[in-house]
């Protein structure tokens, strides 16, 4: 009897489902109906159907460059992920494959440092900074996102790499291939979903970072956080062109992290639930 | 058996990552608790010298840094409360068979990869504003006044801000663990009679906590330092009702441009991440154990 699903039964849960989404989306949903109006549409109360009109976009590029800071956060995502997994990589793998008494020790410790407030060092970070001529560097502010996800990378691959067996390698080694075989035709092709996964959710959380991008940069590396906050002025009380940029900055990684829900999932809770 | 020279291949393959991230932990952090002991500002260095523990002492005498505490406290309690019941509750919704779940999924984590500013803008601009948000909207069609959130209940609202941005998160990974959970054992306590309540209580629960800690635990990480949904927003007021212990320091550091103070503000955020971090590592270690 109950477990046969009735369709009445389903009807009710996909309404109630359904509802609740929407609810949810909705914020974003507006935004982006919203960023499809004119400025006078916008500001004259509810309305689902927008005129249209495309002008919101074409003057966000225009007034502010919106183009810059997006390719600001590209290459300080793209950027920080690479130097991260080029150094987590050696790391996560010779733990996953030779651990020692310390192995533990040393994750644990790593994942610590990401519990430290980022506010906490502002100060002297900001003078480190200052006195090397990294503000508002790309370079400094990749090396910086680097290291705050350096924790999650390695652990991330760390709990990847660790599902390979290692049996495999015996087994290549028995077989006669030298170290590079090994390497190129072994162990990269098992490796590589897991790397791929670790940088999806990477570059997601370097791209929203909204701290470090904040503070540290004034124009030349400013990302779209900075870009966005810069809307918080109270001249800058433009509905529809608010909405038109905030579209631009989150649609990117939207579509990025429709695709990496499992990886989330994975990756945030340190292999802790899959 | 490993061989002295994998062992040094192994060493010499950790030391990147080991090495950059301990320079990264404990250079700013000694500069901390170094400036926290100092009166120390840049634009007024007169009175500039060694106060021991004045800084902390502020935390007595400043109502400041009290309400500021309190805040960041109630911030991370309410969003807790909010996103694991919410979190539960959606999760067992969406574990039910229906229509088009992969849409409603995808829906339903969106929030979690919008950015911070873009979020707290949003809320502010086309949801909560007082005269064309459309909470305002929904206020006039049902003729009640429309409520100015961030001038009459700055907290509440960036709460509400912040549980809407954690709540995919605690869906996500709750319905994760729950699709786990082994439909043998649902349908065995189904036969035995078990009602929903008790089915709920004694297994769907206890088979979700491992999954509800690791929620509590990172979410906790992440709203201890919430900043830029107050910066965008209410900018820490009115006064400093919505300011929390990060605000607060960055206002010190970088707005008055007290650095003793802000730097003992940031040494207490260190200490209350301790507390915090010494049970979370607890749990993800007994994980790692298994």
């Amino acid at each position: 009897m109950a477990r046969a699903v009735t369709t009445q039964h389903k009807t009710i849960a996909t309404a109630a489902a359904w509802i609740v989404a929407l609810l949810i989306f909705f914020p974003i949903l507006y935004t982006i109906i919203t960023s499809f109006k004119s400025e006078q549409e916008a500001i004259q109360g509810f309305a689902l159907i927008p005129s249209g009109t495309m002008e919101s976009y074409a003057e966000v590029q225009a007034q502010s460059g919106y183009f810059k800071f997006f390719l600001n956060s590209v290459i300080l995502s793209v950027g920080s992920t690479l130097l991260a997994i080029l150094i987590a990589v050696p790391a996560a793998w010779s733990m996953a494959f030779s651990p020692t008494k310390r192995t533990k020790d040393i994750l644990m410790w790593m994942l610590s440092t990401k519990m430290m407030p980022a506010v906490a060092v502002l100060f002297p970070i900001y003078l480190i900074f200052r006195d090397s001529g990294l503000l508002d560097s790309r370079i400094g502010l990749t090396v910086m996102l680097m290291l705050i996800n350096l924790p999650i990378v390695v652990w991330m691959l760390y709990t990847y790499f660790r599902e390979i067996p290692g049996e495999i390698l015996e087994a290549a080694r028995m077989d006669g291939a030298s170290l590079w075989n090994e390497i190129i035709y072994v162990l990269t092709p098992m490796a590589v979903p897991g790397i791929a996964s670790t940088m999806l959710l990477n570059i997601i959380l370097a791209w929203n970072e909204a701290f470090w991008t904040i503070r540290l940069t004034t124009t030349n590396a400013a990302p779209l956080t900075a870009f966005i906050s810069s809307f918080s002025s109270p001249q800058g009380l433009f509905w529809a062109k608010l909405s038109a940029a905030s579209t631009l900055a989150i649609a990117p990684i939207l579509i990025m992290g429709w695709f990496s829900q499992k990886q989330l999932v994975r990756g945030l809770t340190f292999g802790a639930v899959k | 058996m490993a061989t002295q020279q994998t062992r040094s291949l192994a060493r010499f393959m950790m030391a990147p990552s080991v090495v950059l991230l301990f320079i990264w932990m404990i250079v700013p952090l000694v500069f901390t608790i170094y400036f926290s002991l100092l009166q120390y500002n840049p634009l007024n260095p007169i009175r500039d010298g060694f106060v021991w523990f004045a800084n902390y002492k502020l935390f007595y005498s400043n109502p400041a840094f009290f309400a500021a505490i309190l805040n960041t406290l109630t911030i991370v309690v309410s969003v807790l409360v909010i996103t694991v019941v919410g979190g539960i509750l959606l999760a067992m919704l969406l574990d039910q068979p229906i229509w088009g779940q992969g849409i409603v999924r995808i829906l339903v984590i969106s929030p979690f990869f919008v950015m911070p500013p873009v979020a707290a803008l949003v809320w502010k601009n086309m949801i909560m504003h007082p005269q064309y948000g459309v909470f305002a909207d929904i206020a006039r069609f049902f003729g009640a006044e429309p409520i100015d959130w961030f001038g009459q209940h700055p907290l509440t609202a960036i709460i509400l801000i912040v549980a809407w941005q954690w709540l995919p998160f605690a869906t996500l990974i709750l319905l994760t663990s729950l699709q786990s959970l082994d439909g043998e054992q649902k349908e065995a306590a189904e036969m035995d009679g078990a009602g929903f309540l008790s089915r709920f209580i004694y297994l769907t629960l206890p088979h979700m906590s491992r999954a509800i800690t690791v929620v509590i635990l990172i979410q906790t990480i992440f709203l201890l330092s919430v900043y830029a949904e107050i910066l965008v927003t209410t900018n820490g007021g009115p006064g400093y009702a919505s300011t929390n212990l990060p605000f607060l320091v960055y206002q010190k550091a970088l707005l008055e441009f007290k650095i003793g103070q802000a730097s003992a503000g940031g040494v207490i955020a260190v200490i209350l991440a301790n507390i915090v971090a010494f049970f979370a590592m607890r749990a993800v270690g007994k994980n790692l154990d298994k």
